[in-house]
């Protein structure tokens, strides 16, 4: 197994070679200021499972990389549900809200038959979001809690549900949005606020995608794995 | 297709790599310029040789820290990756290439296998250049924007179901965009329809 980064290296170094990871570390509520320390002791520090924050790091980084089950054991479904509770909310709270603003502000600009289908592609696309992420709260976590606990209340749900449907809307809809910003908008409509608004998609973009990375590669196979375990208990 | 494709085969076991270069013995436009049993020198080779294919074994590129498919892929963007599977590999592993010849493949299989992949590419390279709509697919366009379902439209057109599907997809390919939604602002952009015809 190619394990990219190891605990002993320094945090620091971590983050300004890879710097998609810095998104990662509030993610974990890991603060910057972290000197010389290396990744296992700064984890320590914010009571971060060090395996798990290294497997996060490295899905997010390597596309090539797929973990064996034998990395997945560091695996603890309360920190993996927090994570991506706080993802979902770092997407829907912070980064649409800023991509929104910015848009909003150029479909003003725009010819008003123009900017009633623009507002209302974005609104469509801000609602896609929002049901596919109240779908893993309120749906996938749950389950995931009562599978943990095994409780009865898992019968009539399987992981396999989730695989595959999940994501891939989400990404053609901010690539639509970006050929529509590159493309076809006419090319006087705020020039300088649509190179910026079209990097933060692109920016967005490569995140959701490591995102989804992390749901298929971590968290589908651990319940797999979860699922079968309990099978075998009964 | 190429008159002649040249391939590279990347096997540890010699008696795979040689068994599998034996497929394309009596194959007129297919040919076995280099075998290698390891990837150190795969690179190099790469640049020299400028082959077609290459067929290799998956689990030499996952561990190995000289060089990854991912790089490969980037550096030659035409080359057809394909996996030689000996052994249990992941799923997610064998997504990465372009098709997968198996242990128990025969002869026609691997070379069809093969021949499938060079025709995509030469005809994915010649849809490439057209990038306008044309006119049928721009009325479907318009359809999709009005709000009309296939059937619809397909009712509309007076064509089958299958031929607006067709018409769908090269719309897709042509303007970048998937979803309806986005397609509506894209004819509203393009002076396609006007504002009073999109389904409020």
């Amino acid at each position: 197994m190619k394990n990219v980064f190891s605990e002993n290296m320094k945090m620091a170094d971590l983050v300004c070679h890879n710097s998609k990871l810095l998104s990662v570390l509030s993610r974990f509520e890991i603060n910057l200021g972290f000197g010389d320390h290396s990744i296992e002791e700064v984890c320590k520090m914010y009571n971060v499972d060090t395996q798990f924050f290294l497997l996060i790091c490295n899905v997010y980084c390597d596309e090539d990389f797929t973990p064996h089950y034998e990395d997945l054991k560091c695996v603890n479904i309360d920190s993996m549900i927090k994570y991506l509770h706080i993802s979902h909310n770092y997407y829907l709270h912070e980064r649409l809200p800023h991509i929104e603003e910015h848009f909003n502000r150029i479909i003003e600009a725009c010819p008003s038959k123009y900017a009633i289908p623009l507002k209302r592609f974005f609104d469509e696309y801000k609602n896609e979001v929002a049901t596919h992420f109240e779908y893993e709260e309120t749906v996938v976590f749950p389950y995931l809690k009562a599978l943990e606990n095994k409780t009865s209340d898992i019968l009539g749900y399987n992981i396999g549900e989730f695989k595959g449907t999940h994501s891939s809307i989400i990404e053609d809809n901010l690539n639509d949005l970006l050929n529509i910003l590159v493309k076809y908008l006419p090319a006087d409509v705020f020039p300088k606020e649509r190179i910026e608004i079209s990097m933060d998609i692109i920016e967005l973009s490569a995140d959701i995608v490591s995102h989804a990375m992390i749901e298929d590669r971590i968290l589908i196979p651990f319940v797999e794995h979860l699922e079968l375990n309990n099978d075998e208990s009964r | 297709m190429k008159a002649d494709n040249k391939i590279i085969i990347v096997e540890p076991s010699y008696l795979l790599s040689s068994g599998l270069a034996h497929c394309f013995d009596d194959s007129q436009n297919l040919t076995v310029t280099v075998q290698l049993d390891s990837v150190e020198r795969l690179h190099e080779k790469l640049n020299i040789n400028n082959p077609d294919i290459l067929i290799i074994n998956p689990l030499l590129l996952l561990y190995s820290d000289v060089v990854s498919l991912r790089q490969i892929i980037h550096d030659f963007p035409d080359l057809i990756c394909m996996a030689l599977v000996s052994s249990y590999v992941e799923r997610n592993v064998l997504k990465q290439y372009k098709d997968v010849i198996e242990l128990n493949d025969g002869k026609q299989k691997v070379i069809s296998k093969i021949y499938a992949l060079l025709n995509d590419s030469c005809s994915n390279a010649a849809q490439t250049e057209s990038i306008e709509l044309s006119n049928r697919e721009t009325d479907v366009l318009v359809a999709i924007a009005k709000g009309l379902t296939n059937k619809e439209i397909s009712e509309q057109l007076f064509i089958s179901v299958h031929t607006v599907i067709t018409h769908r997809k090269n719309i897709i390919k042509k303007t970048g965009i998937k979803s309806v939604s986005g397609l509506t602002v894209y004819a509203l952009l393009n002076n396609l329809i006007d504002e009073s015809e999109v389904n409020k």
